[in-house]
């Protein structure tokens, strides 16, 4: 079994200590969910994990297996099984899909003839429309269509484990129901790692998590099963965010969602 | 026809017409950078005299270059080779003369194409003294005539090839297309590895409700320079797209005049540019409106890597009476180095109410988010630069009028980046 290992993680952005000390691992086919309110280090969590310029690791260790991921470029974590579906999935003009694929595929030394299958198998798995596979890299499509490529995407590279950042917001509840099922099919079908991370528990609905955490202010505040996300859903974040101290205001991660 | 074995006796009217062009030039005065036009240009490193004059070629074969191109070529209505400013060989399909159509020498242009009013009717004196440097310099103009009415749906294909060492040479090119004609014409500018001056000016002039596709491509040897001129005549309802490549050339230079005349005329201009070495490639733009409702658009996309250099200036003229104008001018640059260098200054000049216009211009390096983008899903950084700067031509090429011709170029843009991934 892999084992994805957050040991102490700190990091800043722009200066500004953003994580305080993030611990956690995840095992192979388990699904652990990172729930906080606005600004309380989620996206930032994320990004570092995958190697997003203009974050600065200060202190911890991310290993995948005992490889340690923050030594390598973003490219080369990829190539070790993480994947990072976006939160804004970038549009990136005359640059195909399957040419993307392909590279990704190529680069790790993997068969590359089955990739038009796998995209055209994994694309009506999904739900997503034929006619979008042939649109540079997320080009013109909708919110939802974007979060439904990067589910594709994630099937068709089939890494050991997958971030999911806010992989709910944008998107409607068929796009939702899609996605979360194909990456719960996945836990078990490639026996995937998830660290999914999100606001709210709607996507829990349908990807069901092992352990919950509680992120607050760039620390886990507490762990549990998935009966915490239950109590969320009818108290909120209030028991861990002081009344005059919004989690939001004192903690703004420059690159969070100004209208989450 | 073999030029060499006949050389044409020039017509009375040509000889006349150049002896003009000989008294008009004088003796040249080259423009200065201090003018807005040749602003970030090179011209000042320019001497005329140490560039011989041409003479028409002795050897008639066609280049091995120029075959290159023509084999990408399936069945083409027309071709014309052009080597060191002669034509060395011409070929049309069959049934298009019966059509009326010509594609040769303007000197062997029947009658009823009027050569002689032809020659300089849309570029008149030239936007500067290096047309009139061409007009000089000339031995085979070359014209493209489609009679009204008539479609050519095979692409024309012009290559001018350049293999002697140390000569002016001075390309024109006159593209007539007749009310509601249609056609595509590829101007292909090749050389061998020679040191050579280049005027090059193209006449596009399009009668009521034509459409013409032109592309362009140069890719001439590092030791090249050319400036080149292209002027478009635009009439009533008639539509130009045209789309220019740029990757060869020491200093290369394309001055593009779009002229819409006639309401209702649309003109498409796209460029992509890659540089690489010291090259400089620059370009000047002008969208001139002189008839209501007309539109423009204007996208030239270009890369600089290594230490090369680009410009781009471009205008958009609306003049009183282009009410109902629409007018788009995009240049977008990346900048691959931190030595390269990208200019780019949009421009409007708008003496009428109710039109709509707009521009936009970029310089900057690769685009961080699409880069990670990229990368997060396991695609090297190098391999993903690549995707992304292939990807960003892909707008305009995928639009080129002559597609089969598409495919080298973007091998050619492919070896760029090869040899840059070799450093």
């Amino acid at each position: 079994m892999a084992e994805l290992r957050i040991e102490g993680l700190t990091a800043e952005v722009a200066g500004r200590e953003i994580l305080h000390g993030i611990d956690l691992v995840v095992g192979s086919g388990e699904v652990h969910a990172v729930m906080g309110p606005n600004g309380s280090g989620k996206s930032t969590l994320s990004h570092v994990l995958m190697g997003k310029p203009g974050y600065t690791v200060t202190g911890g260790s991310v290993t995948l297996d005992g490889v340690d991921l923050l030594a390598l470029p973003t490219w080369q974590r990829a190539q070790a099984g993480l994947f990072l579906a976006m939160q804004y999935p970038v549009e990136v003009p005359g640059v195909s899909l399957e040419d993307l694929l392909t590279e990704a595929l190529a680069g790790a030394g993997r068969d590359v003839s089955l990739v038009h299958t796998a995209v055209a198998d994994e694309a009506e798995r999904i739900g997503l429309a034929t006619r979008l596979l042939d649109r540079p890299v997320n080009v013109d499509l909708s919110g939802g269509e974007k979060k439904r490529n990067e589910t594709m995407q994630l099937a068709v590279l089939r890494p050991r484990f997958a971030i999911l950042d806010e992989l709910d917001s944008g998107l409607d509840v068929d796009a939702l129901r899609s996605c979360a099922r194909r990456i719960e099919a996945a836990t078990t079908e490639f026996d995937l790692g998830v660290l999914a991370i999100t606001h709210y528990t709607r996507l829990l609905d349908e990807l069901k998590p092992d352990v919950v955490h509680i992120l607050v202010k760039g620390r886990i505040v507490e762990s549990g099963g998935p009966e915490m996300a239950d109590a969320l859903e009818t108290t909120g974040y209030a028991a861990w965010v002081t009344e005059d101290e919004p989690a939001a205001a004192a903690e703004a991660d420059p690159f969070a969602d100004p209208f989450a | 026809m073999t030029p060499s074995d006949a050389p044409p006796a020039s017509p009375i009217w040509f000889e006349q017409w150049r002896s003009a062009a000989i008294t008009r030039l004088g003796e040249p005065v080259l423009p200065s950078t201090d003018e807005e036009v040749w602003r970030y240009s090179r011209v000042a490193e320019l001497d005329l005299a140490s560039w011989a004059a041409p003479a028409r070629a002795q050897d008639a074969s066609v280049p091995d270059g120029a075959q290159a191109v023509l084999a990408s070529l399936e069945a083409p209505a027309a071709v014309v080779v052009v080597r060191n400013g002669s034509v060395v060989h011409r070929h049309m399909a069959e049934g298009w003369a019966e059509q009326g159509v010509y594609v040769g020498p303007i000197l062997d242009a029947p009658a009823a194409a009027s050569p002689q009013d032809l020659l300089g009717s849309v570029a008149a004196e030239g936007p500067d003294v290096f047309a009139t440097i061409n007009d000089v310099n000339l031995i085979d103009p070359v014209l493209v005539w489609v009679p009204a009415g008539v479609t050519v749906d095979r692409p024309i294909v012009v290559i001018d090839w350049i293999d002697a060492e140390g000569v002016i040479v001075a390309p024109r090119l006159v593209v007539r297309l007749g009310a509601d004609a249609d056609a595509r014409v590829l101007e292909w500018h090749g050389s061998d590895d020679v040191a050579a001056f280049v005027t090059s000016l193209v006449e596009l002039d399009l009668d009521h409700a034509a459409r013409l596709g032109f592309g362009s491509v140069q890719q001439r040897g590092s030791r090249v320079w050319q400036i080149a001129s292209q002027v478009s005549r635009v009439a009533a309802d008639a539509t130009l797209d045209s789309a220019q490549v740029a990757l060869g050339a020491d200093y290369g230079r394309t001055r593009t005049d779009c002229r819409l005349v006639g309401r209702g005329a649309t003109g498409n201009l796209r460029a992509v540019y890659f540089g690489e070495g010291t090259q400089t490639l620059d370009f000047r733009t002008f969208q001139q409106h002189a008839a209501p409702d007309t539109t423009s658009n204007l996208l030239f996309k270009g890369v600089v890597d290594d230490n090369s250099r680009s410009v781009y200036t471009g205008l958009i003229k609306v003049e009183k009476d282009a009410r109902g104008t629409n007018a788009h001018q995009t240049n977008r640059n990346i900048k691959l180095s931190e030595h390269a260098w990208a200019e780019s200054v949009p421009n409007l000049e708008i003496e009428t109410n109710d039109v709509r216009c707009s521009h936009a211009s970029t310089v900057g390096p690769i685009d961080e988010d699409q880069r990670f983008y990229l990368e997060s899903r396991g695609v090297r950084t190098d391999v993903a630069e690549r995707l992304i700067v292939a990807g960003f031509f892909d707008e305009v090429l995928e639009e080129f009028p002559v597609p089969a011709v598409v495919p080298i170029i973007a091998a050619a843009i492919e070896d760029r980046l090869d040899r840059r991934s070799e450093v």
